[in-house]
């Protein structure tokens, strides 16, 4: 006769892959880097607006990227292209970049440069508006895209993506002329699921945007490198 | 199919309760589970990974009991619980705020594990009396 018992474990069940996302966080924070996680449906235009980003902060902020890229390495040739460190991480069969995979790309990054040198790290998700919301990798923000040709209900149809994001960058908004898009609803569903997301319009292509985009990274890199001295001095 | 994933990580968690209860081996007969509505996780395709990805290992025979845990949210104007309906934006429908608080929902959690410990010293139904 075996005593039936019961253990009351009250874990997350994600909570293997987010004790790899701490420990991922420490190495950022040690390192005294923002690290930001680029969310969004296929194609709705992370690498083209890392192009333009990248490329416009350069003289600014030390930057490098983790490319997570199912099959291929086009997205880490393309930034590559603009002149900064890219580690591709292919993720084959996964529809989303993990805790472990990201740490695996850190130690490649880390073979070719000191990650203390730099100021921001990209990661270019899997193209997906589904889990990527719930695998942490130890990033400081989320930044969710979604692009107006994607249509005015996909807040409200993919609400964790868009509850979780701290910045949503609305792209593409150059195709407005030749939509029946109200963009202002686009806006308003984001703020309906997520009322405290910092909310962008802008375009890779036009420009349009840009710089109130660029100006926020810049103020929110600069204020986390500010805090970390703050910190270490008091 | 990101519930392959989800059960990856479940697995490991159970194996680290596992090496918790050294040297005994327990038997599992359930795993409970609450998963809020406000999650990317599909119960059932959760229950079917699970199956398949528990045969042939220590938690074969085992099951997956799974509680869902309905998305509610508290509305900041006026304090009242709610329900937060997609048709509506998942607003308020007392004072049509934003969905400002979550109060339950967002659950991904293994509540408990059910088990035995069969044929071990400190079964205490196999401990002899002194
Ligand atoms: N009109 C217009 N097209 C854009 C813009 N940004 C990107 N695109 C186009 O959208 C397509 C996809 O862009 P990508 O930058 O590859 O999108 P992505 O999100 O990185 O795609 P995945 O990594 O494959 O998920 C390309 O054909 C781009 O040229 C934009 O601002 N305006
Ligand atoms: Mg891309
Ligand atoms: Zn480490
Ligand atoms: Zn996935
Ligand atoms: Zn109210």
């Amino acid at each position: 006769m075996h005593m039936p018992l019961s253990d009351t474990l009250g874990l997350n069940l994600l909570a293997a892959n987010q004790h790899q996302a701490e420990h991922n966080r420490e190495h950022f924070e040690a390192w005294n880097l923002l690290c930001l996680n680029v969310m969004s449906s296929p194609g709705a235009g992370k690498t083209s607006l890392l192009e333009r980003t990248i490329t416009a902060l350069a003289p600014q902020l030390e930057m490098a990227v983790l490319e997570g890229d199912m099959t291929t390495q086009l997205d880490a040739q393309r930034l590559e292209a603009v002149g900064v460190p890219v580690v591709p991480i292919t993720t084959g069969r996964a529809c989303h970049l993990d805790a472990a995979m990201v740490s695996g790309g850190l130690r490649q990054l880390q073979a070719r440069l000191n990650p203390a040198d730099l100021d921001l790290l990209w990661v270019e998700n899997v193209g997906n508006l589904v889990c990527p919301a719930e695998f942490e990798v130890g990033e400081h923000l989320k930044v969710a895209l979604l692009s107006v040709t994607e249509g005015e209900d996909k807040p409200l149809k993919y609400p964790v993506m868009f509850r979780e994001a701290d910045c949503v960058l609305i792209t593409k908004v150059d195709l407005l002329p030749y939509l029946s898009i109200d963009v202002s609803r686009i806006e308003a569903h984001i703020h309906a699921v997520n009322p405290e997301a910092v909310v962008f319009q802008l375009s890779a292509s036009s420009g349009a945007g840009l710089d109130a985009w660029h100006q926020w990274l810049l103020a929110t890199t600069r204020e986390r490198s500010c805090r970390a001295e703050l910190a270490e001095v008091g | 199919m990101h519930e392959v994933d989800m059960t990856k990580c479940l697995l490991l968690s159970m194996e680290e309760w596992k090496r918790g209860q050294e040297p005994q081996t327990p038997v599992v007969t359930a795993v409970h589970l609450q998963v809020g509505a406000f999650t990317c996780v599909e119960p059932e395709a959760l229950r079917f990974t699970f199956a398949a990805a528990v045969q042939g290992s220590w938690l074969d025979g085992s099951t997956l009991e799974i509680e869902s845990v309905p998305l509610r949210a508290r509305c900041l104007a006026c304090s009242s619980a709610y329900n937060p309906d997609p048709e509506r934006a998942y607003r308020s429908p007392c004072c049509d705020r934003p969905m400002e608080e979550i109060v339950s929902g967002r659950e991904l959690r293994i509540r408990s594990v059910d088990y035995s410990l069969p044929h071990q010293i400190s079964d205490p139904a196999a401990v002899p009396p002194r």
